[in-house]
């Protein structure tokens, strides 16, 4: 059986507003793969940052429209022209969803917090000069600073506030932005992570990575801060297991 | 933008922020647009909306039906489910705008779509 996702010739457009894209087919298809998860995850709250033409989160919002009712659909942009697009996207196909232009998730933060079920986010990954970073034309949908890192870093820990318990994270990633590294760091905050997809067009390498909060994760951290000791020698014990495993996961770039 | 929407936003653009009311709503125009009724959501969101910013709103809206205190055990009453259906996601504030409690700036809304974007002042 196939899936409903947002229709190309569906999806609106304006000169200042980035078009779906191989990255945007990448999320969308790792989506796609994942609905039998999805669906059974049901989520409440899910929240896409960056919205540009409003494929990924009119996509999210079809391939659980069949099971999920009742999900609260949220996404932002920090370039007006970007969310009034992905307003005309959705009314073309009859979905919902909430929209907000706001940088990143301002305004939203304090009553979101560890509210999303499901966030979606293709960011700014390209490597560019740190000027080109942070204006609200179709650069900010582009523009990622030095190894193409400055948006994304500043989006995860966001991400970590809002996301639920339950909450699972599916980002857009290029080789040059070291997703291994991005992956040990959400690591040290609890987060276990996998490449669920990789795909390489003529232009970059790209990388979709699943995060999830593992409460054995924040139980290691815990345990190799709060005991001195004979507890820290267990704790980086337990450390070093869950990094091995975790490597193998998500170092394949 | 629906009801739901006004009650989580919350500004943050001027660092600490003190004030605990919700944004004040200036209304232009609005429209009313039926969708499905969901009882499960809706009991997921009543512990999680701030109840009382949303009579305010919806009155604003001019919507005054919901009671002005409700507990949890109202969650078994349909007509009460019915109410906080409307208010919450059937109430759309097409254009007018959204008012800063602690700084009374405003924040135009637009085809249904609120601009947080902050003032010069506030970067």
């Amino acid at each position: 059986m196939t899936y409903k996702t947002a229709q190309i010739r569906l999806v609106s457009s304006h000169p200042e507003v980035y078009e779906p894209c191989d990255d945007s087919f990448a999320l969308v298809d790792t989506l796609l793969a994942d609905r039998t998860n999805l669906v059974q995850h049901h989520p409440t709250v899910c929240m896409e940052i960056g919205c540009g033409s409003g494929y990924v989160i009119t996509s999210l919002a079809l391939i659980l429209a069949q099971e999920v009712t009742g999900a609260y659909y949220v996404a932002t942009d920090i370039n007006p022209h970007a969310v009034a697009v992905t307003r005309k996207t959705l009314e073309a196909h009859g979905i919902h969803a909430e929209l907000v232009v706001t940088d990143i998730a301002s305004g939203l933060e304090t009553r979101l917090t560890r509210s999303v079920d499901v966030m979606v986010v293709n960011p700014p990954y390209v490597p560019t000069p740190v000027e080109e970073v942070g204006g609200n034309g179709i650069t900010s949908a582009w523009a990622g600073g030095e190894n193409g890192r400055s948006v994304i870093d500043k989006i995860l820990p966001i991400a970590d506030k809002l996301l639920s318990d339950r909450g699972w994270l599916y980002m857009v990633t290029l080789t040059a932005n070291e997703p291994s590294e991005i992956c040990l760091n959400m690591r040290k905050k609890g987060y276990a992570s996998r490449i669920v997809l990789q795909r390489s067009t003529e232009e970059e390498s790209l990388h979709i990575i699943k995060f999830w909060r593992d409460p054995e994760l924040e139980v290691t951290e815990i345990k190799m801060s709060n005991k001195p000791g004979h507890g820290t020698v267990i704790g980086s014990l337990l450390s070093q297991i869950s990094q091995i495993s975790f490597l193998s996961n998500c170092s394949s770039n | 933008m629906r009801l739901i929407t006004h009650n989580m936003i919350k500004l943050f653009l001027l660092g600490e922020f003190t004030n605990e009311s919700p944004m004040g709503i200036e209304v232009e125009k609005m429209e009313v647009r039926k969708v499905g009724f969901n009882p499960y959501f809706l009991k997921k969101m009543f512990d999680w909306v701030n109840y009382n910013a949303l009579v305010e709103a919806s009155k604003i809206m001019g919507y005054a039906e919901l009671p002005d205190v409700a507990d949890p055990s109202m969650l078994e009453s349909e007509e009460f489910l019915r109410k906080f259906h409307h208010a919450l996601l059937e109430l759309h504030l097409e254009e007018g705008s959204l008012v800063c409690p602690e700084t009374g700036r405003k924040y135009p809304v637009n085809k249904g779509i609120p601009e947080l974007r902050p003032y010069y002042d506030e970067v």
